[in-house]
C-alpha cells in the first residue's frame, strides 16, 4: 500500500553538518535511512505573530524522533503541521513545505481527513470521547470506512488495544464509559484510538505530562513497542524521557530548530551552545 | 502515498458540505421569516402614519354653532359642530339635496371634523364671522380609499357609486391632502380609525414601566447584591436562588393571574392602572436584573475589593463604594434588557384589565390606561380595515422602542465600562 | 440619618396601601346597604363599581343613586383618609428625624446600626422572589380549591368537553357547563409540538453553525438577527400569525385540496416555533461551547471530517444539555400566551389536525378573564385552575430542565 520512498539523492545520503551561525544545524541522514517525512522551510504565523522560522528537519521511518525545547518553542506547532491540525486554528498560515514519503501534504488533491487518517495524532491531556472503551477505538475505523461488520471492527478493536497493553485491563468493561478509566489508562486508549486506523506516523504531544511516573513508564515501554510499526515522533519537555525513548532529537528554541541529530549525539555532544545550555539546565 | 479511498472521501465530503447546508439553510430560514415579519408589517404599517384631510371652507357662523357671546371657553367647547361641518359640506355640493342622498355625502368625513372646527374656533374666537380654510380628516373608508388599499369594485364594495363620484371630484379639485398624521402619534384611543392614536398606550406603558424601573431595579440590585456578598451557602439561600431561576420561566400569563388575585381582589387596587400593571411587570423584571446583577457582581476582580477591605472599609462600604459601581454596566444592561421584554409583555396587562377601551392620555400612573401591546392587541382584534394599518404603525412604534432601549443598553455599557476602566 | 428619617414614612406609605381598602370598604358597603337595602349582585362587584365610578372609568350615569352615594361618600372618605394618611407620613418622618438627630448627638455607632439596617433591607429583598412565588401558589391554589366545590378535580382532568358558559338562570339550556380540560390540554400539547417541529431543527442547526463554522465575521450579524427575533414582543408574532400565515395556510390548503380553518393550529404553532427558535439556538449555542475543545481536536486529529466531529462526538457529548434547552423551550411554548390567543383560535376541539382550529390552557385563561368577571362563578375561577395546571407543569419542565443543563455543567468544570 505505501511506497517507500529512500532518500537517495547523494545531497540528502551525505552526512553534512551545516554550521552556520544562527542557522538550524542538520545532520543528514546515512545512506539506506528511510525518510518518512520531511520538512523544508516551514515558517508558520498565527496573525502577524510568526511562531516557526524556516524549520528543516528530516523524520525517519521506524523510529522514535523528540523534539525537546523551553516551553513555547515551538514544538508543539510544528507537531501540528505534520497533521495538518493547524488548519483548524483560525488566522494560522504556513511556509515551506512538508513532505510525507515525498508527497506534498499541503498540495490542493490531499484530503485532509485521510491525512490525519495516515499521521494520527495523541495529546497533551487524554481526550477519550464521552463513549465507551469500545467505542472509542472503533471511532477511527468506522469513519474511514475500514470495517463493516461488527466482527471486524471488533477484531480491530481487541487487536489496538492489545498493542497499546489496555486490552488485558479492559476486556471485562468494554461498554463502559471510557472517562472512568484512570488517567494513565486514558492516555493508552488514545493510543489505541490512534492506532486502530492504522497510521504510518504517530505524533504525540507531550503524553505524559499529564500522568504520574508509573503510567508514564508504561507509555514509554508502549512507545518502543510500537516503534516497530510506526513513524513516532513525540514532543516532550522532559529531557530524560527523551533520551530514554528517542532515537533522534531535534531541540527547537523560540521558533527555531537549533540543532537535530542523534539522541546520543544531541545529548552527549552538542554542537550548538543553546543546546548546551538547555541540557546541562542553565534555562528551560 | 498518502491513502485515498477515492469513493469514501467524496462521500464524506459530501456529507460534510450537506451538513453545512442544513445550517446555513436555518440561518436563511430564521432571517427570511424576520425579514419577511417586518416586511409585512412596515408595508401595511407606514400609511398609518399619513392620513387624508379634506380641504373645507367653513363659514364659522355663530348661530350655526348656537352659541352666544361671550365667547368664553366653555361656551366654545358647547357649541354644536357637527351641524357646521355638515353645512359646509353640503355647500361644495349644491346640487345634492335629498335626505338619503346628503347622509351618504356626510359620511365621507370623520365624526373627527368637527372637532377639528372647535379646536379651531377656541383657538381663534376672533374669526367668529369669518369664513375660513380648514383641513378635516375623511372618514376611515374614504382614507383607505385614497390610500388604495379598499377596491372601489368588487363583491364587497363599501361605496355607492355617488360617493365614489363625489370623492372624484373632490380628488380632481385638489381638495384632498396626504398629510402627516400627529394624532396618531399623540392622540388617544378611537372607536374610528382615522382618529384613533396610539399616544394614551405610550403614556400608559410609560407609567407602567417607570413602576417597573422604580420598584424592580433597587430591589433587584439589592436581592442580588444579597446573594453574592452577604449569603453563606445557607438552604435559605439555595432556596432563593431556585426561586429566582423558577420565576424566570413561569409563564407570564400566571404573573397576570397573580397580579389579579393579589393585587386587585386581595389588596383593592384600582384596576385597569399602569400603577398594577407596573407592579405586575416588575415581578416578572425582578428575576431578570437580580441574574444580569449577580453576574456581573461576580465579574467584578477580588483585587478592587481585597484593597478595600485592607484599607479599612466595613463589608457594607466595600460593596456600596466599590463593587456595585464597578457592575453597574452589566446592571443598567440587564436592567434594560429586563424593561425592553416588560414593554412587550400583553397577557399579564390582559389579566389586569387594561384592554379597556380608554379615549384619554392618562394623566397619572392611577389613571386607567391601555398599554401599547395590549393597544396592539385590541386593534387586532377589530374588524375595521382602517385598524389594520394601526395596528401594523403601532407594531412599528413598539419595535422602534424595543430598538432604542437596546441600543441604549449596548451605549450604557460601553460607556460606563469606559469609565470603570 | 436619611435612613432614620425615610424608614418610618416607608412604613407608613406600606401600612396605608395595606389598610386603605380593608378600612374604606366597609364603610362605604354599609352606606350602600343602608340606603339600596337588599340588591342583586356580589358586594365585591358593587364596590368595585363604586371604585371605577369615583375614578371615572366607568361612566356614572348608569349607576343607580344609591350607588352614586355611595360613590360620593367614597370619595369623601378617601379624601379624609390620604389626608390623615399625610399627616402621618409627615409626622413619621419629623420623629425619625429627631430620634435619628438625637441618637446621632450621643456618642453612638452609627456605622454599625447603618450596616445591620442595610443587610436587613438587602435580606428583605431577596425574599421578594420566595414572597413572589407563594402568592403566585396561594392565589392559584385558593380560588383552584373553590373551583373544585364545584367541579370535581377529576372531571376537570380527565374530562372530554370544555364549554365554560355557565347560564346566569337556571332553567337555561346548558347551565351546568362543561369544564373538562382534556380538549385544552391536547390542543396546548398540539400547538407546543408544531412549534417544536419548527425550533428544534432550525434552531439546533443555527448554533451548530454558528458554534463550529462560522467566522467571527458571520456570527457578528447572526447572532444580532437571533437576539431580533427574540426581542419581537409576542403580540406582534400573534398578529402576524392571525393576519398572515393563517390565511396564507388557508390559501395554499385550498390549492391543494386541503380545508384549513382561519385559524388554525398550524398557523399558531409555525410562528411559536419561530419565536422560540432562538431561545433554542442560543441555549444550544452555550451547550456546544461548553464541550471541551479537546474532544474536537481529538477527533479532528482521527480524520474526522467537521460534520462527523459534530454529529459523533460533540452532540452525544452535549445531548443533556441540548435536551435540558429543549425542555425549557417546550415550557415556553406551553406557557405562550398571545400567539394563541390572537391565532388559534377558541372552540375547544379535541383534534389532531392542525388545520382545525383548537385552543389551549392559556387561551382560555384570558378569554375568561379578559371582560367583565363576577368572582364566584365558575367559569371565572376555571381560568385559575387551568393556572394552577400551567404553573405546575412548567415548574416541572424547568426544574427538570435547569437540574439536567445544571448535572451537565458539572461534568465539564
Amino acid at each position: 500500500m505505501s511506497s517507500v520512498m529512500t532518500a537517495e539523492t547523494t545531497e540528502a545520503s551525505e552526512k553534512v553538518i551545516n554550521q552556520v551561525q544562527d542557522g538550524p544545524i542538520v545532520v543528514r541522514p546515512e545512506k539506506g535511512v528511510d525518510i518518512k517525512m520531511s520538512a523544508e522551510g516551514v515558517s508558520v504565523f498565527y496573525g502577524d505573530k510568526q511562531a516557526l522560522d524556516d524549520i528543516s528537519i528530516d523524520i525517519h521511518s521506524k523510529q522514535i524522533t523528540a523534539l525537546i525545547g523551553p516551553s513555547g518553542c515551538g514544538k508543539s506547532t510544528f507537531l501540528r503541521c505534520l497533521n495538518r491540525m493547524n488548519d483548524v486554528v483560525g488566522g494560522c498560515r504556513i511556509n515551506g513545505r512538508i513532505t510525507m514519503d515525498g508527497e506534498d501534504i499541503y498540495a490542493p488533491r490531499v484530503d485532509v481527513a485521510s491525512l490525519r487518517g495516515q499521521v494520527g495524532m495523541v495529546f497533551q491531556k487524554p481526550n477519550p470521547f464521552p463513549k465507551s472503551i469500545f467505542d472509542n477505538v472503533a471511532y477511527g475505523p468506522r469513519i474511514h470506512g475500514y470495517a463493516q461488520h461488527r466482527d471486524e471492527i471488533e477484531e480491530i478493536v481487541v487487536r489496538s488495544l492489545s498493542k497499546a497493553s489496555l486490552f488485558e485491563e479492559v476486556k471485562d468493561r468494554l461498554h463502559d464509559p471510557a472517562t472512568g478509566l484512570s488517567g494513565g489508562q486514558q492516555q493508552r486508549l488514545c493510543i489505541a484510538r490512534a492506532i486502530a486506523v492504522n497510521p504510518e506516523v504517530l505524533l504525540m504531544d507531550e503524553p505524559c505530562s499529564a500522568l504520574d511516573p508509573i503510567a508514564t513508564a508504561r507509555i514509554e515501554d508502549l512507545m518502543w513497542e510500537l516503534k516497530e510499526k510506526f513513524t513516532i515522533i513525540i514532543v516532550t519537555h522532559s529531557m530524560q524521557q527523551a533520551s530514554r525513548v528517542s532515537q533522534r532529537t531535534g531541540f527547537f528554541h523560540m521558533g527555531v530548530l537549533a540543532e537535530v541529530g542523534t539522541t546520543e549525539q544531541i545529548f552527549q555532544n552538542p554542537v550548538d551552545n543553546r543546546t548546551r545550555d538547555y541540557i546541562t539546565g542553565r534555562f528551560g | 502515498m498518502i491513502l485515498f479511498n477515492e469513493k469514501l472521501v467524496r462521500k464524506r465530503n459530501r456529507a460534510e458540505r450537506r451538513f453545512r447546508a442544513y445550517g446555513i439553510l436555518s440561518l436563511l430560514a430564521a432571517a427570511s421569516v424576520l425579514l419577511f415579519l417586518v416586511y409585512t408589517i412596515v408595508s401595511s404599517g407606514y400609511s398609518a402614519f399619513f392620513r387624508t384631510t379634506l380641504l373645507m371652507d367653513v363659514q364659522l357662523n355663530a348661530a350655526h354653532m348656537d352659541i352666544t357671546s361671550p365667547y368664553t371657553r366653555d361656551v366654545l367647547m358647547q357649541g354644536r359642530y357637527t351641524s357646521l361641518v355638515k353645512t359646509s359640506l353640503y355647500a361644495r355640493f349644491p346640487g345634492v339635496s335629498e335626505r338619503r342622498e346628503r347622509r351618504a355625502l356626510s359620511k365621507l368625513l370623520s365624526p373627527g371634523a368637527e372637532l377639528v372646527v372647535r379646536d379651531y374656533v377656541i383657538n381663534h374666537p376672533e374669526s367668529i364671522g369669518a369664513t375660513v380654510a380648514l383641513e378635516v380628516p375623511l372618514s376611515s373608508d374614504f382614507d383607505q380609499l385614497y390610500k388604495e388599499h379598499l377596491p372601489r369594485t368588487g363583491e364587497h364594495i363599501r361605496f355607492s357609486e355617488v360617493q365614489l363620484r363625489w370623492f372624484d371630484q373632490l380628488q380632481e379639485e385638489g381638495r384632498l391632502n396626504y398629510r402627516f398624521n400627529t394624532q396618531f402619534l399623540f392622540g388617544g384611543d378611537s372607536r374610528y380609525p382615522e382618529l384613533a392614536g396610539i399616544g394614551g398606550a405610550v403614556v400608559g406603558s410609560f407609567y407602567a414601566l417607570s413602576v417597573c424601573f422604580l420598584l424592580a431595579f433597587p430591589l433587584g440590585i439589592a436581592a442580588a447584591t444579597y446573594l453574592e456578598e452577604f449569603s453563606g451557602n445557607t438552604r435559605l439561600t439555595r432556596i432563593i436562588e431556585a426561586n429566582i431561576n423558577n420565576l424566570a420561566a413561569v409563564p407570564s400569563v400566571i404573573f397576570g393571574l397573580l397580579g389579579l388575585a393579589i393585587f386587585l381582589n386581595v389588596f383593592g387596587l384600582p384596576r385597569s392602572t399602569p400603577l398594577v400593571g407596573g407592579f405586575v411587570l416588575s415581578l416578572m423584571t425582578l428575576p431578570t436584573i437580580i441574574i444580569a446583577t449577580r453576574a456581573s457582581i461576580r465579574s467584578v476582580s477580588p483585587g478592587i475589593r481585597q484593597a478595600a477591605l485592607g484599607m479599612g472599609a466595613s463589608p457594607v462600604q466595600v460593596v456600596f463604594h466599590h463593587v456595585l459601581p464597578a457592575a453597574m454596566p452589566g446592571t443598567l444592561t440587564g436592567t434594560i434588557i429586563g424593561l425592553a421584554q416588560a414593554l412587550g409583555e400583553t397577557a399579564p396587562l390582559l389579566m389586569i384589565g387594561m384592554v379597556a377601551f380608554i379615549a384619554n392620555v392618562p394623566a397619572t400612573p392611577l389613571d386607567a390606561s391601555a398599554a401599547l401591546p395590549v393597544q396592539i392587541f385590541l386593534w387586532a382584534e377589530s374588524a375595521e380595515r382602517g385598524f389594520v394599518e394601526k395596528t401594523s404603525a403601532a407594531m412599528m412604534v413598539i419595535m422602534a422602542f424595543l430598538i432604542l432601549m437596546n441600543i441604549l443598553a449596548v451605549i450604557v455599557r460601553s460607556k460606563t465600562q469606559a469609565k470603570v476602566e | 440619618m436619611v435612613l432614620w428619617c425615610a424608614m418610618p414614612m416607608i412604613m407608613v406609605v406600606l401600612c396605608w396601601l395595606v389598610v386603605e381598602p380593608w378600612f374604606v370598604r366597609p364603610i362605604v358597603m354599609q352606606t350602600l346597604g343602608s340606603v339600596a337595602g337588599q340588591q342583586a349582585g356580589a358586594p365585591a362587584f358593587q364596590y368595585l363599581e363604586i371604585r371605577n365610578i369615583a375614578a371615572g372609568v366607568l361612566p356614572g350615569t348608569s349607576a343607580s343613586d344609591a350607588v352614586m352615594h355611595a360613590v360620593e361618600q367614597y370619595k369623601s372618605l378617601l379624601r379624609t383618609a390620604s389626608m390623615a394618611f399625610s399627616v402621618m407620613f409627615l409626622m413619621a418622618g419629623v420623629l425619625g428625624f429627631y430620634r435619628g438627630y438625637k441618637k446621632l448627638t450621643v456618642d453612638f455607632p452609627a456605622r454599625e446600626q447603618v450596616e445591620k439596617f442595610v443587610r436587613f433591607f438587602l435580606l428583605a429583598s431577596s425574599m421578594v422572589a420566595i414572597l413572589t412565588t407563594l402568592s403566585i401558589v396561594l392565589a392559584l391554589v385558593v380560588e383552584a380549591l373553590r373551583f373544585f366545590k364545584h367541579v370535581p378535580l377529576l372531571d376537570f382532568l380527565l374530562g372530554l368537553k370544555w364549554s365554560p358558559q355557565v347560564a346566569i338562570r337556571a332553567d337555561q339550556v346548558g347551565s351546568s357547563g362543561a369544564f373538562g380540560a382534556i380538549p385544552l390540554f391536547a390542543g396546548t400539547l398540539l400547538i407546543a409540538f408544531i412549534a417544536m417541529l419548527v425550533a428544534v431543527p432550525i434552531g439546533l442547526f443555527s448554533a451548530i453553525y454558528l458554534a463550529e463554522y462560522a467566522r467571527p465575521s458571520v456570527r457578528s450579524v447572526t447572532k444580532p438577527m437571533l437576539e431580533i427575533l427574540a426581542g419581537i414582543p409576542t403580540v406582534v408574532y400573534g398578529f402576524f400569525a392571525a393576519l398572515t400565515v393563517a390565511p396564507l395556510i388557508v390559501k395554499v390548503g385550498g390549492t391543494i385540496g386541503l380545508n384549513a380553518s382561519s385559524e388554525s393550529a398550524l398557523a399558531a404553532g409555525l410562528v411559536m416555533g419561530v419565536m422560540i427558535i432562538p431561545f433554542i439556538s442560543s441555549l444550544s449555542d452555550d451547550v456546544i461551547n461548553a464541550v471541551p475543545t479537546s474532544l474536537r481536536f481529538g477527533s479532528l486529529a482521527m480524520g474526522a471530517t467537521r460534520s462527523e466531529t459534530i454529529r459523533k462526538v460533540i452532540l452525544p457529548a452535549s445531548l443533556p444539555g441540548i435536551m435540558g434547552a429543549i425542555l425549557l423551550a417546550v415550557s415556553r411554548a406551553i406557557g405562550e400566551t398571545m400567539i394563541v390567543v390572537m391565532a388559534a383560535g377558541l372552540a375547544a376541539n379535541l383534534t389532531a389536525n392542525p388545520l382545525e382550529s383548537v385552543t389551549t390552557v392559556t387561551a382560555q385563561i384570558v378569554t375568561i378573564l379578559v371582560g367583565d368577571q363576577e368572582f364566584d362563578s365558575p367559569k371565572t375561577l376555571a381560568a385559575f385552575a387551568l393556572g394552577l395546571t400551567l404553573f405546575c407543569v412548567t415548574l416541572a419542565l424547568n426544574f427538570l430542565a435547569l437540574k439536567i443543563v445544571r448535572r451537565y455543567e458539572e461534568r465539564y468544570d
